[in-house]
């Protein structure tokens, strides 16, 4: 079973390898010669006024947020999918009713404005 | 706890959607802006003082570098200017002449501004197709003045010569073979007014081209609709003029209010939007393409049937014919001192204002009596425009910015002069 | 120990030769596919494309390769050093390593596991790490707003992705690209797009989101935010990013085919006559002919289409294509269960 996914595995290594590899190449052949106006942060030919890393609006963590609740969902959904055909007409009803909370929640959601970007 | 701060970003003027040089310091809350603040000057080369030191004709080729995408309507309001100074008037046939290319000119930044805000909102496709077209009506700009962009075609008193009777041609080349050539040069066998003729006819078909790739566009409406409004009311008191001006429902054309060349006896409608938002303003400058088509049509069969003069016959003003230069003393005289000192204009002031395709566009002369200009103010319609981006833009959103900056079709040669 | 490994060898150096066999064909496609883009949205355009690089052009990708990988490699002085560098190694590797799990033929697959859909999909999304990262570490207001929206971006249309995906697992039963495929058996009535069209869907636009390509395109959206999270990077760091953007375009190609269109199944499956005349055509050429017809849909989007803006992407991905899954996701189901014919019968 394990056996499977030792290609996959190496493939990770490999591909890992094969980005070092060609970043290794590209910083060896290329020149290097840095001056103070080529290595400055790109603003549209201006100096920047101050540091990008402030922070940023708020609606950023509530996707994530949304993202981690409607991600743990679908995890719980790729099981039943699976095992649908084994767990009956009773299986099918209680990821009805999953889904049905799921639904109340998402209407919740998009009722307070979580949704809404403006 | 940390001081809720704005986000102060440079937009432009190395930027993909910054129109030439604009530079905007924009405040940004999220993606949302709150302040824009654009700074102008970055295009700056003193037209307006250096034509102080240029005798009157000479300073045209300025004008066309002035807004270089509607060069002959720059043109037109600057040497209007000086004919009501001198108090000449231009052989009818050059008034059509000029009106033929002032429709021209207004396809051709049409098409460039459609181009631009297109590929501002991402439909880059369109904007090689506009190029497409733009290419052949530059081919007219090239055929009476021997320039694409810069034609300093238009002289006080007239145009500076009659439409060629042929077109420039294609050649055969490593990229082009002789049957494609020849293809390509279908439509340039006869003389100009013919290939403007062909042009006319193809022309609509390609504006229905443009309209099916944006005008019903869920996402071209979704960017556009109610995106940057200005009401009928708010637009006046900006001083927006032309297609920014009519898209907010105000009836106003220069061509209408106040006729200038052969415009009063042209046939055709002004375009005016209802919501003064930026869709608005796309519509009305695509049916401004249509009805400029119209009144090329009416000047190319005008002009076809009516053969003249199309400059003054005045040596002071106009310079003689080439041929009689060659026997004739005086005629070399005057040709000399034309292109040398030019020529005194009387003393006093004159504003002429054309509608550019981007509003009105006005010079505003004043002569002391010498051979050039004591004052030249010109009225740039991208100026109060641009002025109103802040108004326009607060509480958008950043990519909205880049398409309210697009719909006011700002082009930096006139607004730093 | 040591014999042991020893004995192991042969099998290492055979899963070696088959990793390189997917990747050269992958990167030789990226490599044309970045030549083809050019070309078709060229002649969309009204123009050639390039024409001067080899025959017709065919040797551009290399003349392009070979230019990115002699370019100096800018570090913006504010960055961080480290992280900046390791981020487009952290979007490259997702999107190769993807490919162990696809299959491109009848038993042609590296590692034939039994969650493949799982696996595909986790290092699809690991991909985002590399842009959040690069946009991060640049320092550079652009590239954090690329980076922003393109993180808010992927995950949001990954849920409806995963949604979608739902859906075609109640309707294979198996996590097994091979057995989902095996599924669609039948005639081109089987394949899941029928009955799956409004996942179908999703998951194509979702694809098309996640792989921030136009009309999506708004991590890089050129007229706004320049060129988004790799702002900042130049040379083969830039490279390395192009070459993950286009490895992941075929991938969600290639999953758009195993998934909705029957993988390496002949259309003209179950029509007396045809069937028999096209049998010797081979899996794997129905299934590049399909994976090249999503990969040229990607290119004439982009030539056609406007961009949205970061505000309607949201709304597109929350208001419209979750519900459509959450409410395709029941109907499917009850099809199973009732083995409505001639998909689940």
């Amino acid at each position: 079973m394990l056996q499977e996914y030792l290609p996959v595995l190496i493939f990770i290594i490999v591909g890992l390898g094969l980005g070092v590899a060609l970043l290794g190449v590209g910083s060896i052949v290329s020149p290097h010669r840095p001056d103070k106006q080529k290595n400055s942060p790109y603003e549209c030919g201006f100096g920047e006024f101050e540091s990008a890393r402030i922070p940023f609006d708020v609606r950023f963590y509530l996707v994530a947020i949304l993202f981690i609740i409607f991600d743990l969902e679908t995890a719980f959904f790729f099981p039943w999918a699976l095992a649908l055909t084994e767990i009956g007409w009773f299986g099918l009803l209680a990821m009805g009713l999953f889904l049905g909370l799921l639904v109340i929640g998402f209407i919740f959601e998009w009722k307070k404005g979580a949704l809404e970007w403006e | 706890m940390a001081e809720i701060r704005n986000y102060t970003l440079n937009f432009g003027p190395q930027h993909p959607a910054a129109h030439g040089v604009l530079r905007l310091v924009l405040e940004l809350d999220g993606e949302v802006i709150t302040r824009a603040d654009p700074h102008i000057g970055l295009l700056h080369r003193g037209t307006e003082k250096l034509a102080e030191t240029k005798p009157f004709n000479q300073n045209i080729g300025y004008m066309d570098r002035l807004d270089y995408v509607s060069m002959m309507c720059n043109e037109h309001a600057y040497v209007r200017a000086i004919e009501k100074l001198i108090g000449i008037e231009a052989p009818i046939r050059a008034q059509y002449i000029r009106t033929m290319f002032d429709e021209i000119t207004r396809i051709l930044n049409h098409l460039l501004w459609l181009g631009a805000a297109a590929l501002d909102i991402g439909a880059m496709s369109v904007f090689l197709y506009c190029f497409r077209e733009r290419e052949d009506l530059f081919d007219c700009y090239e055929a009476v003045s021997g320039a694409r962009m810069h034609a300093t075609y238009y002289r006080p008193g007239g145009v500076y010569r009659d439409l060629p009777d042929n077109m420039p041609q294609y050649q055969a080349s490593k990229w082009h073979n002789e049957k494609e050539t020849e293809q390509r040069n279908a439509n340039r066998k006869g003389s100009l007014l013919d290939f403007i003729t062909d042009f006319t006819e193809r022309f609509p078909a390609r504006i229905d081209e443009y309209e099916k790739l944006l005008t019903n566009n869920r996402i071209w409406k979704q960017r556009n609709v109610d995106i940057g409004v200005v009401s009928a009311d708010r637009a006046k008191q900006l001083g927006f003029s032309g297609p920014m001006l009519r898209a907010s429902g105000v009836e106003w054309d220069l061509r209408k209010m106040q006729p200038y060349a052969m415009y009063d006896k042209m046939d055709f409608d002004i375009p005016v939007g209802l919501r003064g938002d930026c869709y608005d303003r796309y519509l009305v400058r695509i049916e401004e393409m249509r009805q400029s088509n119209r009144i090329i049509r009416q000047c190319v069969r005008w002009l076809r049937e009516h053969p003249g003069p199309v400059i003054v016959d005045d040596p002071k003003v106009a310079p003689p014919k080439r041929v009689q230069m060659k026997d004739d003393m005086e005629a070399m005289i005057h040709h000399f001192k034309l292109f040398t000192e030019g020529y005194c204009v009387p003393a006093g002031e004159a504003y002429a204002a054309v509608e550019a395709p981007k509003g009105e566009f006005g010079a505003y002369l004043i002569s002391d009596g010498a051979n050039k200009p004591y004052r030249l103010k010109l009225r740039a319609p991208g100026f109060p425009h641009l002025a109103a981006f802040d108004e326009m833009t607060r509480g958008h959103m950043l990519a909205d910015g880049v398409a309210i900056l697009s719909s006011q079709d700002i082009v930096f040669g006139e607004i730093d002069r | 120990m040591i014999m042991g490994l020893l004995e192991e060898l042969p099998a290492f150096a055979w899963i070696l030769i088959k990793i390189v066999a997917i990747l050269i064909p992958l990167l030789l496609g990226v490599a044309y596919l970045t030549f083809a883009e050019r070309k078709v949205i060229g002649y969309i355009q009204g123009r050639i494309g390039p024409n001067r690089v080899g025959f017709r052009g065919m040797l551009q990708p290399f003349a392009d390769i070979i230019k990115l990988v002699f370019k100096e490699i800018i570090i913006p002085v504010r960055s961080n050093r480290y992280l900046f560098f390791v981020a487009p190694i952290f979007t490259l590797t997702p999107a190769l390593i993807a490919w162990a799990a696809i299959p491109f033929a009848p038993n042609l697959i590296l590692a034939n596991i039994n969650a493949g859909v799982l696996y595909v999909f986790a290092m699809s999304s690991i991909a985002v790490y590399g842009i959040l990262i690069a946009g991060w570490a640049s320092n550079s207001k652009y590239a954090m707003f690329g980076a922003l929206r393109s993180a808010a971006q992927t995950i949001s249309y990954e849920i409806s992705m995963g949604f979608a995906l739902v859906g075609v697992l109640i309707a294979a039963g198996s996590m097994n690209f091979q057995d989902i495929i095996l599924a669609q058996q039948g005639s081109l009535l089987n394949w899941f797009f029928i009955p799956l069209l409004p996942l179908f869907m999703v998951f194509w636009i979702s694809g098309i989101a996640e792989t921030n390509r136009a009309p999506f395109d708004l991590a890089e959206g050129e007229s706004e935010i320049v060129a988004g999270f790799h702002v900042e990077y130049s040379g083969v760091s830039f490279a390395l990013f192009f070459l993950a953007e286009y490895a992941s375009m075929i991938l969600i190609s290639f999953l758009l085919a195993i998934l909705f269109l029957g993988g390496w199944l002949s259309p003209f499956e179950g029509i007396p006559g045809l069937d028999e005349w096209f049998a010797w055509v081979p899996g794997l050429a129905w299934m590049l002919l399909k994976v090249s017809f999503f990969l040229f849909a990607y290119l004439w989007l982009r030539a056609t289409f406007p961009r949205y803006r970061y505000d309607q992407l949201m709304r597109l991905g929350w208001k419209v294509l979750i519900p459509t899954t959450i409410v395709w996701i029941p109907v499917v189901a009850v099809l199973v269960k009732l083995n409505v014919g001639p998909w689940f019968s």
